[in-house]
């Protein structure tokens, strides 16, 4: 009976080995020379760990069977054998020696961030990251694209659930990029796997990592520093293009942000900013203050019937611009332009039955930012 | 009882035990605390986490290594409920190491009220907030300004020319933090600086 | 390695045979006052064993929480905030609650009768401690009924998430835990006492059980670190309630040495976790191997390295946080040093069961599993030591794979052997045998069933402390949730069998197996309330 549960056990084990080493099992062998370099450490110390449980495991399984009570086996007497003892102590040092070079020389490599050709700031907010290319003028949000529907199980679940955004970072494969990290509030990590980049974002400091990708592409990670409700919500993806696409990329973004400011001249109407407005809140408001406004109280005040903001319209504009300090409320006048905020202020203030009928022109906004 | 049992020597001993095992205790609660201003002097003799220095430091006259030139960017970042942008029209500046040069920033309160801040500096990589001499800052100091006012600050700063030859790229973020009227540590150092500025 | 210990006068003379350390005789309270007024280390032993159970089924009850929620992909039964509040409390009462307080309820019980001393050093003392624990621990539990509810940031409640971004809660929670953390010091201050002082006539330090020579050096590192804890969270309690900026960058503070602070505590507290183990387990094997502990005295000195080393090491939490080259180098580096003289235990334990004479009692049965599971745990832990590849695994599944491995079959199932072990000597029965196998087996196979899976899911990809997660992990949450279910409704059967052997079942000679050779089995069984009030003479163990 015993030994048919050691055979099975066994046989369960050896079954499994192949199938550590499949995809999706295992950890990515990545895009980049760092990620693969720490796939093949990871791989060797797997292997040297499986050696030294294949022995440690076989003696222990052999004496189990071969000296066991009730077949009569008598115990012998040693108990001491100090040159025994002393090769068990360096044998696995000169082991961990072995392991010890190979990962000196990658960890030397993952701190070289210098030469790089372009240097992209990533801030953690709760519960979304912020991507600056410095330099570029060109800065935004990328926030969770799975819908609350799909969450709660409302919807089916596409294939990329909760590691989909509405803008992912877009590097250009084959130049070297500097990632500087930092937080607007609690501690978070940036990770993609694929990447072999996971760095902590710490408020009020700043970290660098770094990033070449061999192969366009689009990556896919997540927070992993606990960050407080929504850190499973907190997507990090990536999508890698050739140099040239990328520049073009860039390009259009910077020209997009002044055609942005365009619409700054003229009076807008009170449904257009109420439909921007609806779009806007739904991607960054809505995680918090819930799509309906009820928001979660206390952290998440409610929005909807909310008597100080239908009242205090300053103080309204105020917090979406600048935020609250030590709270979850983020300032928004870096990430969102003119017209995003005063679309999003005008639906906060006219939507779930505020109905103040208040219309906030980006051009006033654009001013208060200004000066 | 043979003995009284004040003189039993197990009980002597008990008694030497629970003293010295006090003691230690003692020690650790206050070497928890030790460890914070440890950790900061720390931080600041090997730059462990880009921490620069609070204060002016002095030029190091050792001449400019005119052969290398390294890119020194600067980075504004203001936080949720300041109204208050801090600016430069320098994003980035080609430098020897060696070579004195001045940045200037601006402050601006863009809130309907006064209000106090502070610029807190982070430098990367870490091992270059060694190398980044600020002559002249306003690192830490406490700023207060008027609803609207402004106030421009110079920033002068040198790399070292020990700056190790891999760092080409120096990142000087600042990160403009509200001074909360309870913050007593806050205000604390920020008397300080202002009596070394 | 002994030489950093006080000097130990042992007195030569016997004491009276009336004379309790404690000078006082046991007052005959009966019903709920004896046991709150006791001062007798075996009752208290017993309360502390009992508290830890209940606090390990209220944990488990959460983990069950947590992996019914993760079942399947989607949020189905929690809402998010909930689910941090069960992996914060699920951490915190398991750490604190289950696993520490059962190694002091096993110290209480059996330091004194494997050293030969009549009771505890300080008597009250121990009843005072113990009774700090359920204090504490209603404390930090009713914070699930408060406004903003329960801590939610995780044990290892990393600042500035668990100051300003904290719920209101949180003051309750810092006091919890000083309660929790003062009862371990006063409860260290009193093994270390007692060990030192109160050893038999002729017991050199060399010839404790190796149990006693453990918690020895646990007690140390409780001393060590406890008041550090204590100083992380007198730091939080002034940054959320005084305003000052220990921890708060806008002040001038440093998030990052909080890290710091708290895993210079936390390092060495995971070895408080496991420490007693390796004794349980290094009595146990000699005993149902029917020879010698293979290399006592390198048993010890690998224990005391380890001890030393966990002060050297506690920046491998942080390999990801931006520390500089040569710290993560340095970490990296002294982190792997631990393998060899954890390795040496385990070769010892292995040298010992060869050409031994074996059997497997329920008490064996788990501190085998504990050798080899734990060895599986001592892997990855290695794994995790090579920094670049932390990079990868850092915060994962997988970290959660291995310190569920040392920690669950490792602290657990050696706490659940000693239990087994030392039962007979408790009640005066021997457990009930088939009733005890099932449990053995079902944990075991539950316990890799809940947490191998972990591995893959980590290595994958999957961050821990998420409610929710992408769908390639669901596979692997699916088989963990359900060993986990099987797990937890197997610990039930340890009830019964603990309830059975408390009232009755096949009586237990004084020495109730056959291999056991330390001072307790010259005991009755059940132990009488006072033992060793006149101290056995020990013989130098022969070497």
């Amino acid at each position: 009976m015993r030994r048919l549960v050691w055979t099975a056990s066994g046989a369960a084990l050896a079954g499994l080995a192949p199938m550590v080493l499949a995809n999706g099992w295992n950890m990515p062998v990545g895009v980049t020379d760092v990620s693969r370099e720490i796939h093949s450490l990871h791989m060797t110390i797997f292997w040297i760990c499986v050696v030294i449980g294949v022995i440690v495991f076989g003696a222990i399984f052999f004496s189990l069977f071969r000296y066991r009570h009730s077949r009569g086996h008598k115990a012998a007497h040693f108990h001491e054998h100090t040159a025994v003892e002393v090769v068990w102590t360096l044998i696995p040092l000169l082991i961990l020696v072995a392991m010890a070079v190979p990962a000196t020389a990658t960890l030397k490599s993952m701190y070289d961030a210098s030469d790089a050709e372009l240097d992209v700031m990533i801030t953690g907010q709760q519960w979304r990251w912020r991507y600056e290319y410095l330099g570029e003028d060109v800065a935004f949000l990328s926030n969770l694209a799975t819908s609350r529907e799909a969450i709660e199980g409302r919807q089916a679940k596409g294939e990329h659930y909760l590691l989909e955004v509405d803008e992912p970072l877009v590097l250009p494969t084959g130049r070297k990029v500097r990632l500087l990290l930092t937080s607007d509030d609690v501690v978070h990590s940036w990770w993609v796997p694929d990447l072999a980049v996971k760095q902590d974002a710490v408020p009020g400091f700043v970290n660098e990592n770094w990033v070449e990708i061999d192969e366009p592409g689009v990556y896919r990670g997540q927070c992993a520093e606990l960050c407080g409700r929504n850190h499973g919500f907190m997507p990090a993806v990536v999508r890698a293009v050739e140099p040239e696409r990328f520049d073009a990329w860039l390009a259009e973004r910077q020209a997009a942000a002044s055609e942005a400011a365009l619409g700054l001249d003229r009076e807008w109407g009170m449904a257009e900013l109420m439909e921007k407005g609806e779009a806007v809140y739904g991607t960054i408001c809505a995680s918090c203050h819930q799509p309906d406004g009820s928001g979660s109280p206390p952290a998440f005040p409610a929005l909807a019937g909310n008597q100080a903001l239908i009242d205090d319209r300053r103080r309204h504009i105020e917090t979406v611009v600048n935020g609250v300090a030590g709270s979850a409320m983020p300032a928004f006048r870096g990430t969102l332009n003119a017209i995003e905020l005063a679309a999003v202020i005008t639906y906060e203030r006219n939507a779930w039955g505020n109905d103040t009928g208040d219309v906030v022109q980006p051009s006033a906004i654009a001013e208060r930012l200004a000066d | 009882m043979a003995e009284p049992f004040e003189r039993d020597p197990r009980r002597q001993g008990v008694r030497r035990t629970v003293a010295r095992t006090v003691a230690v205790l003692g020690g650790m609660f206050v070497f928890a605390f030790a460890l914070v201003p440890l950790y900061d002097a720390f931080c600041q003799v090997t730059g462990l986490n880009g921490k620069t220095a609070g204060q002016a430091q002095s030029l190091v006259h050792a001449g400019v290594d005119t052969s290398r030139t390294v890119t020194v960017q600067f980075v504004t970042r203001g936080s949720p409920g300041l109204p208050w942008r801090l600016e430069t029209d320098t994003r980035q500046l080609r430098v020897h190491p060696g070579e004195r040069r001045e940045v200037h920033f601006r402050f601006r309160n863009q809130g309907a009220e006064a209000s106090r801040a502070r610029a807190v500096p982070s430098v990367s990589p870490s091992e270059a907030s060694l190398h980044l001499r600020k002559l002249s800052c306003f690192c830490f100091q406490e700023q207060r300004l008027a609803a609207g006012e402004r106030l421009e600050a110079p920033l002068v700063f040198q790399l070292t020319p020990d700056l190790p030859a891999d760092v080409r790229t120096v990142t000087l973020v600042y990160t403009l933090y509200p001074v909360a009227a309870s913050g007593a540590r806050a205000e604390r150092d920020a008397v300080g600086e202002g009596d070394r500025a | 390695m002994a030489s950093h210990l006080p000097p130990t006068s042992t007195p030569q003379h016997s004491q009276p045979a009336s004379a309790g350390l404690a000078g006082e005789a046991h007052a005959p309270y009966r019903g709920l006052r004896r046991w709150l007024l006791t001062t007798n280390h075996k009752e208290i032993g017993t309360l502390y064993l009992v508290f830890s159970l209940s606090m390990f089924f209220i944990g488990g009850l959460f983990a069950m929480v947590i992996r019914a929620e993760l079942f399947q992909p989607g949020l189905q039964l929690v809402r998010p905030e909930f689910f941090n509040q069960m992996t914060t409390m699920h951490g915190l009462i398991m750490v604190f609650g289950a696993v520490m307080p059962a190694f002091v309820g096993l110290a209480n019980w059996m330091v004194p009768l494997q050293i030969g001393a009549p009771d505890m050093a300080l008597p009250r003392l121990n009843n005072f401690s113990f009774w700090l624990l359920p204090v504490a621990f209603a404390i930090l539990l009713a914070t699930l009924v408060m406004p903003g509810g329960a801590p939610d940031f995780g044990w290892t409640f990393y600042a500035p998430l668990s100051t300003t971004y904290a719920p209101p809660s949180t003051t309750f929670f810092i006091f919890s835990l000083h309660l929790a953390g003062i009862s371990s010091i006063l409860g260290a201050i009193n093994i270390i006492a007692t060990i030192l002082n109160l050893r038999a006539p002729g017991m050199r330090m060399m010839d404790m059980p190796l149990f006693v020579w453990t918690w020895l050096i646990t007690a140390f590192l409780l001393i060590a670190v406890m008041p550090v804890l204590a100083g992380v969270i007198t730091m939080m309690l002034l940054d959320i309630n005084f305003g000052t900026s220990f921890f708060n960058a806008a002040g001038g503070g440093d998030p990052v040495l909080f890290q710091h602070l708290f895993w210079f505590f936390g390092h060495p507290e995971v070895y408080i976790m496991i420490l007693p183990a390796f004794g349980i387990v290094s009595v146990i094997i000699p005993t149902f191997a029917r020879k010698r502990l293979f290399g006592y005295a390198s048993m010890v000195y690998a224990t005391a390295s380890i001890a030393i080393l966990s002060f050297l090491v506690w920046a491998h939490h942080m390999f990801i946080v931006g520390l500089p080259l040569v710290a993560e180098l340095f970490f990296m580096y002294s982190t792997m040093l631990i393998a060899v003289p954890t390795g040496v235990k385990v070769f010892n334990w292995v040298t010992t069961l060869f050409r031994g004479s074996i059997s497997f009692e329920p008490p064996m049965l788990f501190a085998l599993a504990f050798v080899v599971l734990f060895t599986i745990g001592g892997f990855s832990g290695l794994m995790l030591a090579i920094a670049p590849a932390d990079f990868q695994y850092h915060d994962t599944y997988f970290v959660v794979a291995h310190f569920h491995y040392v920690l669950v079959p490792g602290a657990v199932f050696a706490i659940m052997a000693g239990v087994y072990y030392w039962l007979p000597k408790w009640t005066g029965h021997y457990p009930h045998l088939r009733l005890s196998q099932w449990h053995f087996w079902l944990s075991v196979i539950g316990v890799n069933l809940t947490f191998f899976p972990m591995h893959f899911a980590g290595l994958a990809g999957m961050p821990r402390r998420i409610p929710d997660y992408a769908l390639q992990f669901a596979d692997f949450n699916m088989v963990t949730s359900l060993g986990g279910f099987l797990f937890g409704a197997s610990q039930l059967l340890f009830v019964v069998v603990v309830v059975r052997c408390v009232r009755g079942g096949e009586r237990a000679p004084a020495k109730a197996w056959e291999g056991a050779e330390d001072l307790e089995w010259s005991l009755p069984s059940p132990a009488p309330l006072h033992t060793f009030e006149t101290p056995p003479q020990v013989r130098p163990r022969e070497s």
